[in-house]
């Protein structure tokens, strides 16, 4: 790990005023990924402000909309357990416990969680070139070895995919991100939190240096009738996803009300296409539909070689979650038959 | 709490205050020292082991605050004010052991002994937490532990043990 | 009456405690006064050379006192003999920091040693090392083209038997014929624990040394043989390793970097590896096969041949028994067996966990399921009908052989009557259920050991052996055979392994130390006895006077006339009576060179495996395993139960997770770190259900022990790949079988 100067503001205007200071300054509450990345070297800040700290960032809330605010302090164990969220976001609940282990899990937050980097073996290897970690580098993961890598999205600069599972079921609830920064506050859809990599794939999302995540917020509908995440990946636990779908369907009668797909382990950024969940609208919930709405979402795929196997994988993962979620029977995270 | 974390004299050195094992300490870190490394090199408790470095492996798991993390992930001056349980004060002051760990020997749920002390904590974690009531549940909960001997279903059986026995649960 | 005898009962570890407490200390884990820490930095390119290495930066950083590099590194042995250890194959041992060529990608390159491991690690970042890149090559299938046969064998590895019959003809004219290539793919080994080593510096010349190794008088004899010091001079000790399988059989590079940093700074101190630098010296070596067996119509085999390339490093030519379990595990008149390596910039490979026999048994016992599925024979069947009594590679009888009974039982156990012949033909739910099996064998050995035996007047009695437990339960079975050569509760014995100063025992491996160490820590015991029992004739009024040593027992503590239990003499008080405060005898065991010559010796077993496999999604779950184990006499069947577990455990790993992915292009392994090289973890895991069929065999040691530490792993990724073919048809020649392979669709299915 590089050397680095160590703050523990007291309260978020001390926090904004630590990172303002320096632009080499860094956030950190759990660590579960930036103390990781330090001590591969991809990380170097000068100066971490410890966030943990922070009053009135730890709770989950109720929001006067109807819907829960989640703080950006609240642990990934938090929103798995808590018992509102079981209830009105089961989603949400299972995509957290589907990623990382119970370790991993108690000290990771939220904030962080959205904060997530790539786990693309060359942005980890500081001995590879990488535009993500070294702009202007070269992306070696195309046309090198690509089996986790990005099928949707992807740029000529970089093919890296986004890790985490809370934030696929985050996109599919449609959450809202609550940030704070020197200008005051602001929201962001959670649709255009994370970017894709495009000219600058060292920028994984929209929030500035100077600012910081306070909270996840929960609109009112939860799809707690029908819902699953789907999550496939190499080994039946403790591995990252290579393709995983949070599916979310409002049924009315045998006919789809509204519809919500995000995908991970695809793309730079959960993957989500509103032209396909709106086309689903009005159709019967049964297989044809399905197949209809995960070509739509496919539609752009393109493999890079070790990789392709995602394109029919992920169809065949969106055509089994919607069945899931019409059928009511979510994905069970530790009975690891596929239902 | 101070808006800063506390200036030293030594630069770049920060005190914090941690309970190891019930006792506590005043100690002067570098903001860099991981948990990890503050037990096993600085405070000679090496019964916490390093087996990836890089929260991949579990076997540096320890009880903090009564949770178990990954204690190589944790930066050391972050834990200001906390209470760090590893192996080493895990059995009563006379010698007797904890029920897991007496369970991981009688059920031989470990062989070079290596991922043992991260095993046990996570296992004692596991059942304080009380989400697991079958074996699935054990297995994914566990899952955080890898033990590269392979010894799994042992594992297993020796939570169950404790599980059947009611064994006390962290202290 | 005589107690129920330790050997042979499920006793718990007596290393248990210090491990669930921990209290035991691994090499990177003991403490020395003025300890300063080493940090390696690795290479980037597989081949070429350094042109430059700046080392300003990190030798600025406060706490840094010396950066290594081949440009300032103390001088070394010059001759390549001198680099070899005890298990090198041939060829030229790599020396780190020799000089500015790159062998491979990954290569130790500098060593920054500091006062603590914080400065070190920080400071080797700060190294910035310039190549110039020469053209590399780490694509075994390119390579391949290049294969030869290694010149000169490795020391231990048999090579292929000679031809017999004519494979070519009688395959030519068989009416059945299965012809197929199977692949196994790198992988690390990746034990828990980190290579790493402390060197105390005992000052006046004298070092101890704490090693991640399998034989501490390996590590000692290469660190005098390098540096020029003296086996006085140089004690190694290691009572605890976290595991190793393999990795830590040859000294590893940070055993030469910290002695090197230890001399040159006199001051103790410590190298420990990062989890990616576990991936830049030992692996098992890709590895291609080439199998073709002809059979009657009746599944009689009438041909086998069976040809494979393994990887090797440019310096070094690791071999390992790959082709050979084809010549004997079935009976066969014409056979024809070829082993060849292909050289590619890597590190040399090295034995991993059954060296070879995992590799060939695969591709064998997955062609001889398609060979059963040809003939329409139930592959059970098809493997009994061609049993070999014999071991038909050299002409032998085998010294015992219950592979018939190991089929039988874990058959029954497993209940493989009820296995529905076609494929896809079980299912349940969504999951199609497919049943598999598949033998395994491995080589019996043991090995030329010495230990020591000290019986002291307050009763103890103390064990010792320069040997290593990684894991296995050394410890343990040490204690229960010296405890029941004298009677005594395993409380009252202390075993001491892994360090040089003890008698001389080979490298822990091979499957070979139960029989080899237990079987010289007998003859050190018994040896104790006949003193002792000298002693107790002697004492006035003996009631042992006119016996022999045949016929007394040592029983609680005493010895007593075998006819008349109640009639002895207490071990105390026998050694009082012989003015005798401790009686101590070190014995050498060697194997029977006669039975040697006469006999072949294996372990064999039979694996029965049931995979579900939601085919759509190409979700595997592996929920139960049988396997029945033939392996001699069983010494502990708690810890034994438990080495076999582990094989299987890894034969898991080996059949649906572990591949070490290479960039071809970069000459570089990519997934250098245990989130993405997967092993198996807790959730993978299910039912493993171990057997041990009785299997009495006097001739491959005293003590009648086979050996265990491989055999779980031979034949379970066959088994698993044979069920994946009974529940979905699809054949899959290609280790890992991931996600991936199972998705693509069946050869009928994709043929409509």
């Amino acid at each position: 790990m590089n050397r680095f100067t160590y703050a523990r503001p007291a309260d978020l205007a001390g926090a904004l005023r630590e990172i303002a200071r320096d632009p080499g300054a860094r956030f950190i509450a759990g660590g579960t990924n930036l103390v990781d990345l330090m001590k591969y070297d991809v990380e170097r800040p000068t100066r971490l402000v410890d966030v943990t700290r922070l009053p009135g960032l730890d709770a989950i809330e109720e929001t006067a909309a109807g819907g829960l605010r989640i703080g950006a302090l609240v642990s990934n164990t938090a929103i798995a357990y808590d018992a509102r969220i079981g209830r009105r976001y089961p989603l949400l609940a299972s995509a957290v416990l589907a990623g990382a282990s119970p370790q991993l899990r108690n000290a990771a937050s939220t904030g962080g969680n959205l904060l997530q980097r790539t786990r693309c073996y060359y942005f980890y290897d500081a001995a590879t070139p990488c535009n993500k970690r070294e702009p202007g580098s070269g992306c070696p993961a195309i046309g090198g070895v690509n089996r986790i890598h990005a099928i949707l999205g992807t740029s000529e600069h970089c093919i890296a995919t986004h890790p985490s599972d809370m934030c696929v079921a985050l996109a599919a609830l449609e959450a809202v991100v609550q940030v704070a920064g020197p200008g005051g506050e602001r929201a962001i859809p959670f649709a255009e939190f994370h970017r894709l990599p495009g000219d600058h794939p060292e920028r994984d999302t929209t929030l500035c240096q100077d600012e910081i995540i306070t909270a996840v917020e929960l609109p009112p509908e939860g799809f707690a009738e029908h819902h699953t995440y789907l999550k496939l990946r190499d080994r039946l636990s403790y591995a990252f996803a290579l393709v995983s779908v949070a599916a979310a369907l409002e049924l009315d009668g045998g006919r789809i009300a509204r519809a919500r797909i995000a995908l991970g382990g695809v793309a730079h950024k959960p993957w989500r296409m509103p032209e396909a969940e709106a086309a689903l609208a009005g159709q019967p919930a049964e297989a044809a539909s399905f197949a209809l709405a995960a070509d739509r979402l496919l539609a752009g795929a393109q493999g890079h070689g070790h990789n392709d196997f995602k394109i029919d994988l992920a169809r065949r993962a969106i055509l089994r979650a919607l069945s899931q979620a019409a059928a009511g029977t979510p994905q069970s995270q530790t009975d690891k038959r596929i239902r | 709490m101070p808006t800063q974390a506390t200036p030293q004299a030594e630069p770049d050195r920060v005190t914090i205050t941690l309970t190891v094992n019930g006792k506590p300490r005043s100690l002067a870190l570098e903001p860099w020292t991981t948990l990890l490394d503050l037990l096993r090199e600085e405070l000679g408790l090496t019964g916490t082991k390093k087996g990836c470095d890089h929260g991949q492996c579990g076997a540096c798991t320890v009880l903090l605050d009564g949770r178990r993390v990954n204690s190589c992930l944790a930066l050391a001056v972050m834990q200001d004010g906390a209470s760090v349980t590893t192996i080493e004060g895990l059995a009563a002051a006379d010698g007797t052991l904890h029920p897991m760990q007496t369970a991981f020997i009688e059920q031989d749920a470990f062989q070079c002994g290596y991922c043992t002390p991260g095993q046990i904590c996570s296992a004692i974690a596991l059942l304080e937490e009380d989400h697991a009531q079958n074996p699935d549940e054990i297995r994914e909960l566990m899952s955080g532990n890898i033990c590269r001997c392979g010894a799994y279903p042992n594992i297993v059986a020796a939570i169950e043990q404790v599980m059947a026995s009611g064994g006390e649960p962290a202290p | 009456m005589l107690k129920e005898p330790h050997v042979g009962a499920p006793r718990s570890r007596v290393d248990g405690r210090a491990k669930v407490t921990g209290e035991a200390k691994y090499a990177a884990e003991f403490p020395a006064p003025g300890l300063a820490h080493g940090h390696v930095v690795s290479g980037a390119i597989a081949r070429g050379r350094i042109t430059g290495i700046d080392t300003t930066a990190a030798c600025a950083v406060p706490g840094v006192l010396e950066v290594f590099t081949h440009e300032n590194r103390p001088r070394t042995a010059w001759f390549d003999y001198k680099h070899r250890d005890e298990v090198a194959p041939p060829g030229s041992p790599f020396r780190p920091l020799y000089d500015e060529t790159i062998l491979y990608s990954g290569q130790p390159v500098a060593l920054v040693v500091a006062e603590d491991s914080g400065t070190a690690r920080h400071a080797a970042s700060l190294v910035r090392v310039e190549y110039e890149a020469g053209a590399h090559e780490t694509d075994l299938l390119r390579a391949r083209e290049d294969a030869y046969v290694p010149p000169k064998r490795r020391s231990g590895i048999s090579p292929p038997p000679k031809p017999r019959g004519d494979a070519v003809a009688a395959l030519a004219e068989a009416p059945l014929r299965v012809e197929a290539e199977y692949r196994i793919a790198t992988e690390h080994h990746n034990p828990m624990e980190m290579h790493a080593t402390t060197v105390v510096w005992e000052g006046g010349g004298k070092l101890t040394v704490h090693d991640k190794i399998q034989g501490v008088l390996n590590s000692q004899g290469y660190i005098c043989n390098v540096f020029g010091l003296s086996k006085e001079d140089v004690r190694v000790v290691s009572p605890f390793v976290g595991g190793a399988f393999g990795s830590g059989l040859r000294p590893q590079y940070q055993l030469f970097l910290a002695v090197m940093a230890a001399l040159a700074l006199k001051r103790s101190v410590r190298v420990v590896l990062t989890r990616d630098q576990m991936f830049t010296f030992s692996h098992r070596p890709e590895t291609i096969n080439q199998v073709a067996l002809g059979a009657a119509a009746d599944g009689m085999l009438r041909a086998i041949r069976h040809d494979a390339i393994g990887a090797t490093s440019r310096f070094e030519d690791h071999q390992e028994v790959v082709v050979n379990w084809s010549g004997l595990l079935y009976h066969c008149d014409n056979v024809e067996l070829g082993y060849k390596l292909a050289q590619l910039d890597i590190h040399t490979p090295a034995d991993m966990r059954a060296p070879g026999a995992p590799l060939g048994v695969f591709a064998l016992e997955s062609a001889m399921d398609e060979l059963a599925d040809k003939a329409g024979i139930d592959p059970l069947e098809l493997r009994l009908k061609n049993y070999a009594e014999t071991d038909e590679n050299e002409g032998k009888p085998y010294t015992s052989k219950e592979l018939r009974a190991a089929y039988r039982l874990g058959a029954e156990r497993f209940g493989w009557s009820r296995r529905s012949a076609a494929p896809r033909s079980m299912r349940e739910g969504r999951e199609l259920v497919g049943w598999g099996l598949a033998s395994g064998v491995w080589e019996a050995q043991m090995q030329q050991t010495s230990a020591r035996a000290v019986l002291t007047a307050d009763g103890r009695l103390e064990v010792a052996t320069a040997t290593a437990d990684i894991g296995t339960g050394t410890y343990t079975i040490l204690a229960q055979i010296a405890a029941d050569a004298f009677g005594l509760p395993m409380e009252s014995v202390t075993v001491r392994i892994g360090d040089s100063s003890l008698p001389k025992s080979p490298i822990e491996g091979g499957s070979w130390t139960a029989a080899s160490a237990g079987s010289a820590v007998q003859a050190a015991c018994h040896a104790v006895r006949e003193t002792l029992f000298r002693h107790a004739r002697g004492a006035e009024g003996s009631p042992l006077g006119n016996a022999d040593l045949d016929h007394v027992a040592f029983v609680d503590g005493r010895i007593v006339l075998a006819a008349d239990p109640d009639r002895g003499i207490g071990l105390i008080e026998a050694m009082r009576a012989g003015g005798a405060e401790r009686i101590e005898h070190e014995q050498t065991a060697s194997p029977d060179k006669a039975n040697q010559k006469r006999y072949s010796s294996y372990t064999h077993s039979a694996i029965f495996a049931e995979v579900r496999v939601d085919e759509e999604l190409g979700v595997l779950r592996v929920t139960c395993i049988v396997t029945a184990v033939a392996a001699g006499k069983i010494l502990n069947p708690k810890t034994a139960r438990s080495q076999v577990i582990g094989g299987v455990v890894w034969g898991m790993g080996m059949a649906l997770e572990e591949e070490t992915l290479a960039d071809h292009r970069l000459g570089r392994f990519m997934n250098h770190n245990l989130a993405e090289y997967h092993v198996p973890v807790n959730a993978d895991v299910h039912d493993i259900d171990v057997i041990f069929v009785e299997e009495q065999d006097s001739r491959t040691s005293p003590i009648g022990v086979k050996g265990l530490g491989e055999i779980g792993i031979v034949g379970t990724a066959a088994a698993i790949a044979n069920a994946i073919h009974h529940a979905t048809g699809k054949r899959i020649r290609d280790l890992p079988i991931t996600l991936d392979k199972l998705l693509e669709r069946p050869p009928a299915e994709r043929a409509r």
